[in-house]
């Protein structure tokens, strides 16, 4: 416990978190990431649509916690009648951000993603408890294979961000998946890094993007020398792409999965 | 809980329903699946379960074995620390209870780590294992379970978060303290009753 950290970040917080998380109920997973569990309201501070159905969240927590990418946030919505609505959201910003970023993909008929994209603003209160998870977590310390797909991409960017931050970019190899650019967040972002994308419902063919699912032949150059593969998205993809790791060799006890979305 | 989110009315029309734990909602006939792991795929044949630690005697049954044991069945809902709840389904298999049976527990064993083939583990306080409140399964509303459920066999604690129903079960370990298991060690509750939000340690 000695060693966590718990910063605070962004101008307006100025509270400083001195105790340890332990106290807060907070605790430390066998990964050396910290987690806390207390509920806080977060400023939001930026609100990006980033396409039709993909939103950013930027967010100026009083309390901050430092997280490792591959950690999540649970937001939780109340109306005014007491009813509440909690899900989580992967961090999408690397630690050394100033605010906590989160990207919401909004699903048709969603409660809570619906009310993140139509109707969040800027200056509003959001109510966040974080970061959370211990397991699909990465410290940029070994190399890695990040594997995304769709919104399950938002880990892997922070990942991404992460490595590029503490030098290590070669660290960390991505593969991301998505129907089209609109429907991948951080498209650009992900291919200005070298990921390897694939877009499986893209009319035009785009030069260094493959027109189709990710299949073995582009994973097996990325998982050489990688300690533990990263695979992020709909249990659809996660079971997929896992398969088609251990087919091609890759030990499964480096695999580490998180699964969300529609399957 | 005098706080607000400006706008926020919830899900038109929702009505809540009295099986649905605080913070949970109902996924109707969906089940997601949540799995840290990569999907094993074994058969019953090769199979056993054992129950080992404070006991008299290390028991290994066959999938065979426990056939011979009476069928039983849960009716009723379930409930994922990710806050879905999957309400009047069921499960067919057996009672943990007639498994304990077959062993000697030692007076001092109070807590149980389950484990499955693949490695993960959970904690469970033995109380929570016994008095028809616990189950091992293979069937899901009348079908085979499959593996992304954690077919071909899985534990069944309904009445705690979902994690606690360790996929694909191989071993019981009775002992005499609380160990945590795989999502215990990275911030999970120890106890997980979905009925007093027992997500994450200290909650
Ligand atoms: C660890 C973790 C990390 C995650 N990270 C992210 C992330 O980074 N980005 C992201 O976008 N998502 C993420 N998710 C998924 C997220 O938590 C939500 O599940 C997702 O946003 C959907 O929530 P919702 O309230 O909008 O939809 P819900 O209201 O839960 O509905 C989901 C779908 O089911 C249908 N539905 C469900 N109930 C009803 C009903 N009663 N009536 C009508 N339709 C219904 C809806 O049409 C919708 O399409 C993550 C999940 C986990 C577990």
């Amino acid at each position: 416990m000695a060693t966590t950290t718990a910063a605070t970040r962004g101008k307006s917080s100025g509270i400083k978190v001195t105790d340890a998380p332990a106290a807060r109920g907070g605790s430390v997973g066998t990964s050396g990431a910290v987690q806390n569990t207390r509920w806080q309201q977060a400023d939001v501070r930026e609100v990006i649509r980033l396409s039709p159905s993909i939103v950013v969240l930027r967010l100026s927590l009083p309390a901050r916690v430092d997280h490792l990418p591959g950690q999540h946030y649970v937001v939780r919505l109340t109306a005014d009648d007491g009813y509440s609505a909690s899900r989580s959201y992967s961090i999408a910003s690397a630690p050394d951000d100033e605010l906590v970023e989160l990207c919401v993909e909004r699903l048709a008929d969603g409660e809570v993603s619906g009310y993140l994209y139509d109707e969040l603003q800027p200056g509003d209160q959001l109510e966040v408890r974080g970061p959370i998870g211990g397991w699909f977590v990465w410290d940029a310390g070994k190399p890695a294979l990040g594997i995304g797909g769709g919104s399950g991409v938002v880990p892997i960017v922070a990942m991404a961000r992460h490595a590029d931050h503490t030098g290590a970019p070669d660290r960390l190899r991505i593969a991301a998946s998505g129907r089209t650019p609109h429907e991948l967040p951080y498209y650009q972002e992900l291919r200005d890094y070298g990921a390897t994308v694939a877009l499986t419902r893209h009319p035009n063919a785009t030069p260094g993007v493959l027109g189709r699912r990710l299949a073995a032949e582009d994973l097996a150059p990325l998982m050489d020398g990688a300690a533990t593969a990263y695979v992020c998205g709909s249990a659809g993809f996660a079971e997929s792409i896992s398969q088609q790791l251990l087919m091609l060799g890759y030990p499964q006890s480096r695999i580490r999965l998180e699964r969300f979305g529609p399957t | 809980m005098a706080f607000a989110s400006r706008g926020f009315g919830g899900r038109p029309h929702r009505q809540r329903d009295e099986r649905l734990p605080p913070g949970q909602y109902d996924v109707g006939s969906d089940w997601p699946v949540l799995t840290a792991e990569v999907t094993p795929r074994f058969s019953l044949d090769n199979w056993t379960f054992t129950i080992d630690g404070l006991v008299g005697m290390t028991h290994t049954w066959s999938f065979q074995d426990i056939r011979a044991l009476p069928e039983s069945r849960y009716d009723g809902d379930i409930h994922c620390v990710t806050t879905w709840s999957k309400l009047g389904t069921s499960f067919t298999g057996v009672s943990v209870d007639s498994l304990i049976a077959q062993v000697q527990v030692a007076p001092e064993a109070e807590f149980v780590l389950a484990t499955s083939t693949t490695g993960y583990t959970t904690n469970l306080p033995l109380a929570d294992l016994t008095g028809g409140k616990a189950w091992l399964v293979w069937e899901h509303e009348g079908k085979p379970l499959t593996a992304e459920h954690g077919g071909p066999i899985r534990l069944l604690v309904p009445h705690l978060y979902f994690w606690k129903s360790a996929k694909w079960i191989t071993k019981f370990t009775l002992l005499d303290h609380d160990e945590p298991g795989f999502w215990e060690r990275n911030g999970y509750h120890d106890r997980g009753d979905p009925w007093k939000e027992q997500r994450y340690q200290g909650d």
